[in-house]
């Protein structure tokens, strides 16, 4: 392998064989090692998904804007072009099982773990890149060849009506068995595999990394709390994947080789089916978010210029919150015909994990609080997000309540919320990292008008777009319905509208990335100042091609906040 | 770098669009509870409107209810659950309200912290940091605050489930309701196993007769009201969910199993639900419509049918009162054989 990689490299010129050598272009990014360079790879392939992911919700707000069948009649991709009405029907479940599985496999969870978490965790432990670089290559293309396969399902024949997969992203059998008979579905499925097969790699990447690789006198209780994240991430994802694995594999038997785990005509259950997806699907949502409270933390305190509120409290709040989030899955299924015991159970661990995840809101607060708080473009994320995630969170203890869920249950209620956890808890999460560290990465200054603007313009956008969601979904109508009645009329005008403002502001984001590669300032290492106390703030900006070729050493004396070289830094007043 | 250097400013900047934020909600949070207050007032009329009704009905031949009928349905703008027409409807939008009130508490005092602190903690305010890191009481309050948050919302909730799975009375009238891809089957084992097909009205033939489009079907789930129905759920191909919302009722219907839940209905008249399981392409449009009759009326629809018969002609047959599940499906085997039949009858 390494001589190959040599046989790419443009000049060898080995007398130079400083911190900065790069190898030449293709052996740098197809071929790559460096957890900057995987890191960068996944940031661009996250970016690039979620303008897919992002454009096909925009064709489904469209479609919703008023009541009717108007977009999915249209030519291919927009809809299924002449084909027919029920083959436009299809188009619409296909539109949403692509942005269902890009949002969550292909944008959310490359760009917090693959993204950041690549980037970020050596160097906020001190380590000269991740515990096994090839095997971080190979996470990173099984999971840009999963996305090729669900493209390509996207084409293939899929049901009766007609091409792609539109079984929803739960893949629920019998629809994805007996309901479509085409190749669609075995392509989303192998799909998954190549997904998650790069997610458990690069959990055990992770793990070992940071098990094995802090810097000398770095203990976990002194670890940056990104880090504790990504490695509570980690665990979940090396749990709750093979789960999804083994569910698809017998998804994919039962398709093609005649097996009936889900087929109650052999004497299988589709409720099994359900059962072990969401064993795995309700740690997903936390691998989604986790890395997220991890950069929140790390920003809040930054901005305060204070060490974060009960850190410990913070970790195992994380703890907590991954453990419980492996014995409440059943949630997701409390009208399939539960007995009551199980439903009682789950209705009381669910509202379990609301306690952790107070405890977060409520150290975040209390971070800030006597702080002296500055408010550039990662700071304003940061507060979004802990507004949003609160609103996302108490309807999820309104969802907890198996009783009353009976009503919301599939309705727009539940896109609502998990809109606001994920498209407004995940992505503001994402942005602000996005802020915070985009320089630190690129070496150039964003502009932090632009940042504001975009901030402002998503802000007030994605509200309008899911907070009336509520009100349909208590109003009664259901998910995944392309056209309704004239009594859903007007929140989904509202709706729409909101799509609007929030894609305008995305061409702010846009603008200011190119803005920072054609006129940004040249960042300086610590360009936050002097909030910003972990590792990553004593290199360069970017970092060098291999950092930390000597350790740097974390004194008895240093806390868990303060990771600056102790003769660096000036002593505390 | 014109856009770039610009810090001085942004604090200001910042602050006064939370407090536009701030303004913005307080008056919402005062028509929210003028809309709390709305649905008591429009209860008045509609029970009005029911009672004046319930004498509507002509007695004797089966007539289906007309659009002033219509109680369960969607209304334009909306921002709440639909008023309830169920016992359970009744108890779970109780709980509804309640944890409205906990949600918009809670959300009101994180946002409220948080304008206080980016108010009284911003760098202009608050130039030196403090540097505390910890404080126990305040952490175990804030843990065990929720605690108690959550034990006060258990109670009523588990209260409300083991409601909610009491077992149907023997008297209970039974239906079956099938799910197929795309359109419902209502089975009445218990009134001569005739199995009722319903389908979407297309949207013109809907507007034509005063009903709404989208959720109007040819046939209805026609039902006895005020009294205990056994609803009964499975499904042919794909699952599909039977929901309700003004009665707050949603079960799936699960091929190779049989779900099964009690449902009473208060008042005559006509409940609109939606298939609420992802199903494949027409999906959105297999609605549900309920059609609560007074009893002698729906007797009189059950006579209409097939082969239907009402208690006392079942009755006068050898009971065989112990085993109700096998003679449910024996009935369903009956229904079967005669499905084809009574199917073409339906859906004249």
């Amino acid at each position: 392998m390494a001589t190959t990689a040599e046989g790419f490299q443009a000049h060898t010129e080995d007398e130079h064989h400083d911190a900065d050598h790069k190898p030449g272009f293709f052996a740098r990014w197809f071929m790559s090692t460096n957890h900057k360079d995987i890191g960068t790879l996944y940031l661009i392939f996250a970016i690039f998904a979620g303008i897919i992911g992002g454009a096909i919700s925009g064709v489904m707000r469209a479609e919703l804007a008023e009541p009717g069948i108007q977009i999915l009649t249209q030519a291919w991709p927009l809809g299924a072009g002449e084909a027919g009405f029920d083959a436009a029907l299809h188009h619409w479940n296909v539109l949403i099982t692509a942005h269902g599985l890009i949002m969550v496999f292909f944008m959310v969870m490359p760009a917090m773990i693959g993204g950041f978490g690549n980037w970020f965790v050596p160097l906020m432990i001190g380590a000269p890149d991740m515990a096994f670089p090839r095997m971080n290559n190979i996470s990173f293309w099984l999971t840009a060849v999963g996305f090729v396969s669900l493209m390509i399902s996207t084409i293939m024949p899929g049901a009766a009506a007609g091409a792609g997969a539109g079984t929803g992203w739960t893949v629920y059998a019998p629809l994805a068995t007996y309901g479509h008979d085409g190749p669609a579905v075995d392509f989303a499925i192998f799909s998954l595999h190549l997904a998650g097969a790069g997610s458990i790699l690069g959990a055990t990447n992770f793990i070992t990394t940071i098990f094995n690789m802090r810097a000398p006198g770095m203990t976990l209780h002194k670890m940056p709390l990104f880090v504790w994240s990504v490695l509570i991430t980690a665990f979940l994802l090396l749990l709750a994947l093979p789960v999804l694995a083994a569910a698809i594999t017998m998804l994919l038997t039962d398709r093609n080789f005649g097996t009936t785990f889900f087929d109650p005509a052999g004497g299988g259950d589709p409720v099994l089916y359900q059962h072990l997806f969401w064993f795995f699907g309700h740690p997903e949502v936390y691998i989604m978010i986790l890395p997220g409270f991890g950069m929140i933390s790390q920003i809040v305190a930054t901005f305060s210029r204070k060490p974060v509120f009960g850190y410990l409290g913070m970790a195992y709040a994380m703890v907590a919150i991954g453990v419980v989030g492996f014995v409440v899955w059943a949630h997701h299924m409390y009208t399939v015909g539960l007995d009551v015991n199980t439903k009682m159970y789950f209705t009381a661990a669910t509202m379990v994990i609301a306690v952790p995840t107070g405890v977060k809101i409520f150290s975040w607060i209390a971070t800030m609080w006597g702080g002296s708080l500055e408010f550039k473009s990662p700071m304003v994320w940061a507060l979004g997000f802990i507004f949003l995630f609160t609103v996302g969170g108490v309807t999820g203890v309104y969802l907890a309540n198996g009783g009353v869920d009976d009503v919301v249950h599939d309705t727009y209620f539940v896109v609502a919320h998990f809109h606001y956890v994920l498209s407004m808890g995940a992505v503001f999460s994402l942005f602000a990292g996005f802020y915070y560290w985009f320089p630190k990465m690129s070496g150039r200054m964003h502009s932090e008008l632009l940042a504001h603007i975009h901030f402002w313009g998503f802000f007030i956008g994605v509200n309008v777009i899911f907070f009336p969601q509520h009100f349909l979904g208590w109003q009664g109508m259901p998910r995944r319905y392309p056209d309704y009645t004239a009594g859903y009329a007007y929140w989904n005008e509202i709706s729409s509208i909101g799509y609007a403002i929030m894609a305008v502001s995305m061409l702010v984001f846009f603008a200011n990335l190119a803005y920072a590669f054609i006129a940004g300032k040249r960042a300086a290492p610590n360009y936050w100042g002097e909030g910003a106390t972990t590792l990553e703030w004593t290199l360069s900006s970017p970092p060098p091609y291999h950092q930390f070729e000597t350790l740097p050493v974390i004194e008895e004396s240093q806390g868990y906040h303060d990771h600056r070289p102790v003769a660096a830094t000036p002593a505390t007043s | 770098m014109r856009f770039g250097d610009w810090p001085h400013g942004v604090t200001r900047f910042v602050m006064v669009f939370w407090a536009a934020i701030a303004l913005a909600l307080v008056p919402q949070a005062v028509s929210a509870q003028d809309a709390a207050e709305a649905p008591a007032a429009e209860a008045a009329p509609a029970e009005g409107a029911a009672a004046a009704g319930d004498a509507a009905p002509v007695a004797g031949g089966y007539e289906p209810l007309g659009p002033e009928w219509i109680k369960g349905q969607p209304t334009a703008g909306g921002w709440d659950v639909q008023d309830q027409f169920s016992p359970i409807g009744e108890t779970a939008s109780g709980l509804h309200f309640g944890l409205m009130w906990v949600m918009g508490i809670i959300c009101i005092f994180v946002l409220g912290l948080l304008l206080w602190v980016v108010v009284r903690y911003r760098r202009g305010a608050n130039p030196t940091p403090s540097k505390t890191t910890h404080n126990t009481f305040i952490e175990v309050v804030w843990t065990l605050v929720p605690v108690l948050i959550l034990v006060g919302i258990a109670v009523p909730s588990i209260s409300l489930l083991s409601d909610q799975y009491e077992s149907p009375p023997k008297d209970a009238v039974t239906i079956k309701v099938t799910g197929y891809q795309w359109y419902w089957g209502y089975g009445y084992p218990d009134n001569g196993g005739f199995e009722v097909i319903s389908n979407m009205l297309p949207e013109d033939e809907a507007k034509a007769k005063g009903l709404p489009a989208l959720l109007a079907v040819d046939n209805r789930l026609v039902v006895p009201v005020d009294t205990p129905l056994r609803i009964q759920t499975t499904a042919a191909d794909v699952i599909h969910s039977f929901a309700v919302p003004s009665l707050w009722f949603k079960i799936d219907a699960v091929p190779g199993r049989l779900n099964e839940r009690l449902l009473t209905i208060e008042e005559p008249g006509i409940y609109y639900g939606q298939c609420s399981e992802l199903c494949g392409a027409r999906h959105g449009y297999m609605p549900i419509a309920v059609e609560a009759l007074p009893r002698d009326q729906w007797e009189a629809w059950v006579r209409s049918q097939p082969g239907g018969t009402v208690g006392d002609e079942a009755e006068a047959a050898p009971a065989a009162p112990a085993a109700d599940a096998s003679a449910a499906e024996g009935e369903e085997a009956a229904a079967e054989n005669a499905g084809g039949a009574e199917t073409a009858a339906a859906t004249n």
